[in-house]
């Protein structure tokens, strides 16, 4: 290794205060042994924890929907936890129409090197949102954006919630919902054309930075949006 | 007007009583000689295509040999747009642009499968063949191709370049969307060639 | 992090000879206490003109963006003060079409996600779905694999080293490792018959064993390889233009590099010793003898030398693979995934079913979920599956890491000038089929 590197073995937890870690081998399928996070969850937040799975090796802590912001600031802030790493936020929906959208986050605590599932049901039939983590987490930003673009999910407290991947005037609705069709709600030809219809330099403009401006060329749904109290901008 | 089909006459009488003379087949075949050797390309490289064009273009096979030593990376002096990747419906107002600000003469080669037909990708997102948008000359097939393809590709279009006329006006019309629907081919035909085919079509159900 | 001041030496190789004609020693110090203030540019000492901001559109279709992100930025004179980014051109929607395929028919998708790395994805991916199923691979796949995730981790490597050359102007490297890249695809060409997207797993093995003679090859390859890193190393590390343009920029502190969710070389430039292969080890990492570069101000100076160190690991790391590979079968002995050889599908009852079962109907975990990271060279992919006991997965999820590391870009170009976010964009080693999906 060349003198500009300090060489590091042991990855970033600190030596000592967890066992050195190994491959993953016959992981049963059910009944490992939990993450100790997810007990002590239990402990700190009694009503609020719902139940505790683990499948292969992996917890899975179903929290209440109105408390995971709370949840997630102490599993970040808590010396004990020190989840500081937000792996992924998501969503999941089930071929059963009727079974509530699952939230997920994956949380992992560099320190401890634990691995944490953590999730919240959406029931159907109800407005979809849960809280943001983006207080705690800056990288959930673009992971928000992107289910609210492909579920639909609203998360409460985004700073900067627009759609990431699809345009702003996408009219055929969240492409991973169940109930969305694989090629799209239109022919080739209908989204051929509306896509077209877009100038492409249209949107090269000052008001592109603050949506506030462009307000009257917006989509009427995104129009909703920013009526209902949304912040807007960058 | 818009939405006719593209006319397939050349609009140039080859009979031996043809009032061309024996000058503008010359100059032709020198005009075409110069094109066909010093084309520009504009890589349009958006996905896993475009990591072959860098490899094409890089130093085991040398796109430059081929006279395409220098990439344009303007629309504006291409001559040639290679659309490498696949072209989703929110890049299609882009490259349709791109095409629109490239000066005359100009081709178009459309690089893999997704380029020439969505490929593996027939889904909500993916535009089903670049040519519903722009007009193409030459579709490299593969997945990706190899870049003995893609130069197989850009020599057919060498010989296509070769085998223009100067009277031939109709070469370099300019596509005409249809202002409403911004389509230059009949939307019917754009749906009936975007049809999946094959056992494509079974692979809609999910959960088995 | 502390307070660090550090000297960079540079040769000034032609222009800056001194009286006896050595090459003269220039000292760079970048200056970073906590929250990290880039010691170049310094907007705030510029006197307050008059004058609106400009506003540049680069992308969706430039050479420098490396595919086709949108950058909108707000300028003052050369300075940017905002930067807001435009994802999506190229969402192809692989989430969606992954509901709709057997595992295994997932896996050609995986290739063409992160198209730079695809041999890692498949092994990624595949490691994800046998965890979903309850397999255990054996011996020489593992070793395999690893082999596999390395070569596929030099082949991007090479791929950003390239391209980050020729964004800051420098073409040479780009064709020098172009030529070794080359090499790799011919290995992976005569493995499993394509260049680059490889397809080269399968849930319980490997679509194909090497071929004969391959070990040679791979020896070969890790003989000469490391002759070509140490030329780029001296064409650029001390190149007096090459540390101008990227000591400094875009640098990120420790703790905001892990709140922003950053990870693989970006994390580690940063100074946080993450990597999943040390920290979560997966195929017996943990076994390996390598280290973990890691730099001390996260500026894209650092980022390079991460990432030029960590080829020269992925070196070591083939190496002892190399030695360590077992005989054996590849494909673990499981009817209900893997298919069983034609000659016996064609003349043995059994075997017979279990192929047309596995065809038309494809195996079937039983109901459950598992997130399995890898690191792939642009840091932690994560693969999601969920499965509710039929063959086709309820949800795939990629956890992209360059979406993730690009999130963070206006925060990295603020406060730089206009050239500088080509550097920092190049040094995030972008690859937008990983982030639009
Ligand atoms: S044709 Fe294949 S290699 Fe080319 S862009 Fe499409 S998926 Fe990628």
């Amino acid at each position: 290794m060349s003198d500009t590197f300090l060489p590091v073995v042991a990855g970033h937890a600190e030596d000592g205060r967890v066992a050195p870690p190994s491959t993953p081998r016959n992981v049963p399928y059910q009944n490992g042994a939990p993450n100790p996070s997810a007990e002590a969850l239990r402990a700190q937040f009694a009503d609020a924890v719902q139940r505790v799975d683990v499948v292969w090796g992996e917890t899975t802590v179903f929290v209440d929907r109105a408390r995971v912001l709370e949840i997630v600031r102490w599993l970040h802030d808590d010396p004990t936890q020190q989840y500081d790493y937000l792996s992924d936020v998501t969503a999941v929906e089930y071929r059963d129409l009727d079974r509530p959208i699952e939230v997920v986050w994956h949380l992992r605590s560099l320190p401890h090197r634990r691995f944490l599932r953590l999730k919240t049901l959406l029931p159907k039939g109800q407005p979809l949102a849960v809280p943001s983590v983006w207080d705690v987490y800056k990288g959930a930003d673009w992971l928000e954006r992107e289910c609210y673009d492909m579920f639909g999910i609203r998360f409460e407290g985004h700073p900067d919630l627009r759609r990431l991947l699809m345009w702003e005037q996408y009219k055929e609705g969240y492409p991973l919902r169940k109930d969305f069709p694989l090629r799209g709600r239109f022919s080739r030809s209908e989204q051929l054309r509306q896509i077209l219809a877009q100038n492409p330099e249209a949107k090269y403009s000052m008001e592109e930075l603050t949506v506030l401006e462009a307000f009257d060329e917006l989509s009427l749904e995104q129009r909703n949006r920013l009526r209902s109290g949304e912040k807007v901008g960058e | 007007m818009g939405l006719d089909t593209r006319r397939v006459e050349t609009g140039v009488d080859v009979s031996p009583s043809s009032s061309e003379s024996w000058v503008t087949t010359r100059l032709d075949f020198l005009v075409n000689w110069g094109r066909a050797n010093s084309l520009w390309p504009m890589p349009f490289g958006t996905a896993c295509c475009a990591i072959e064009f860098m490899a094409t273009a890089a130093s085991k096979f040398d796109l430059a040999r081929f006279g395409m030593e220098r990439m344009s990376f303007s629309p504006r002096q291409a001559d040639v747009l290679i659309c490498a990747g696949r072209v989703p419906f929110k890049l299609a107002p882009v490259i349709r642009r791109i095409w629109q600000q490239m000066p005359q003469p100009k081709w178009c080669i459309s690089m893999g499968a997704c380029a020439s037909s969505g490929g593996m990708f027939d889904n909500y997102a993916v535009v089903q063949g670049i040519d519903t948008i722009i007009p193409v000359d030459v579709y490299v097939p593969g997945c990706p191709p190899r870049p003995e393809g893609l130069m197989y590709g850009i020599m057919m279009l060498q010989e296509k370049v070769k085998k223009e006329r100067m009277a031939d006006k109709s070469l370099r019309n300019e596509m005409e969307p249809d202002p409403q629907s911004q389509l230059y081919i009949p939307p019917s035909l754009i749906d009936e060639v975007s049809e999946p085919f094959g056992n494509a079509v079974h692979q809609t159900r999910s959960g088995l | 992090m502390a307070t660090t001041t550090r000297t960079i030496e540079v040769e000034l190789s032609t222009t800056g000879l001194d009286a006896q004609g050595r090459p003269q020693r220039v000292p760079l110090a970048t200056d970073e206490a906590g929250n990290l203030v880039p010691m170049t540019p310094a907007p705030a000492l510029e006197p307050e003109l008059e004058g609106e901001h400009m506003l540049i559109n680069i992308g969706p279709q430039h050479p420098a963006t490396h595919g086709v992100l949108r950058l909108v930025l707000e300028l003052d004179g050369e300075t940017v003060v905002r930067c807001v980014p435009h994802i999506g051109y190229l969402h192809c929607g692989f989430e969606k079409i992954g509901e709709y395929r057997q595992y295994n028919q997932i896996i050609p998708w995986t290739d063409r996600e992160d198209y730079l790395n695809s041999p890692g994805n498949n092994v990624a991916f595949a490691l994800g779905a046998e965890r979903l199923f309850g397999i255990e691979i054996t011996e020489r796949c593992t070793v395999l694999r690893v082999i596999a995730m390395e070569l596929s981790r030099l082949i991007s490597h090479c791929v950003w080293l390239g391209t980050f050359c020729i964004d800051i102007g420098a073409f040479t490297p780009f064709l020098w490792i172009f030529q070794q890249r080359e090499r790799v695809y011919t290995m992976l060409e005569s493995w499993i018959g394509a260049r680059l997207t490889t397809t080269l797993t399968r849930v319980g093995g490997m679509g194909a064993d090497i071929p004969d003679g391959w070990t040679e090859d791979l020896a070969n390859f890790i003989r000469t390889f490391p002759a070509v890193l140490d030329e780029c190393n001296t064409m650029l590390t001390k190149n007096a233009i090459w540390v101008g343009r990227t000591v400094g920029l875009g640098a990120m502190s420790a703790d905001e590099a892990i709140n922003y969710g950053l990870s693989g070389p970006m994390l580690r430039a940063s100074g946080v010793a993450y990597d999943v292969r040390k920290d979560f080890p997966y195929l017996d990492y943990e076994t390996y003898d390598f280290d973990v570069p890691v730099g001390q101000t996260g500026d894209v100076y650092d980022r390079f030398l991460v990432r030029m160190e960590e080829m020269r690991q992925s070196i070591r790391i083939l190496d002892q693979a190399l030695k360590r590979l077992p005989d054996g079968p590849v494909n673990v002995d499981d009817h209900r995934v893997i298919l069983p050889p034609k000659s016996k599908a064609t003349s043995d009852m059994e075997s017979m079913i279990h192929h047309f079962k596995q065809v038309m109907e494809g195996p079937r975990p039983p109901i459950g979920e598992a997130y399995v990271a890898v690191e792939s060279p642009k840091g932690e992919k994560g693969y999601y599956m969920v499965s509710d006991g039929t063959s086709k997965p309820v949800r795939w999820r990629i956890r992209p890491p360059s979406f993730v590391n690009l999130s963070a870009i206006p925060k990295m170009v603020e406060g730089h000038l206009l050239s500088d976010v080509i550097a920092i964009n190049a040094s995030i080693d972008i690859v937008m089929g990983e982030i639009d999906r």
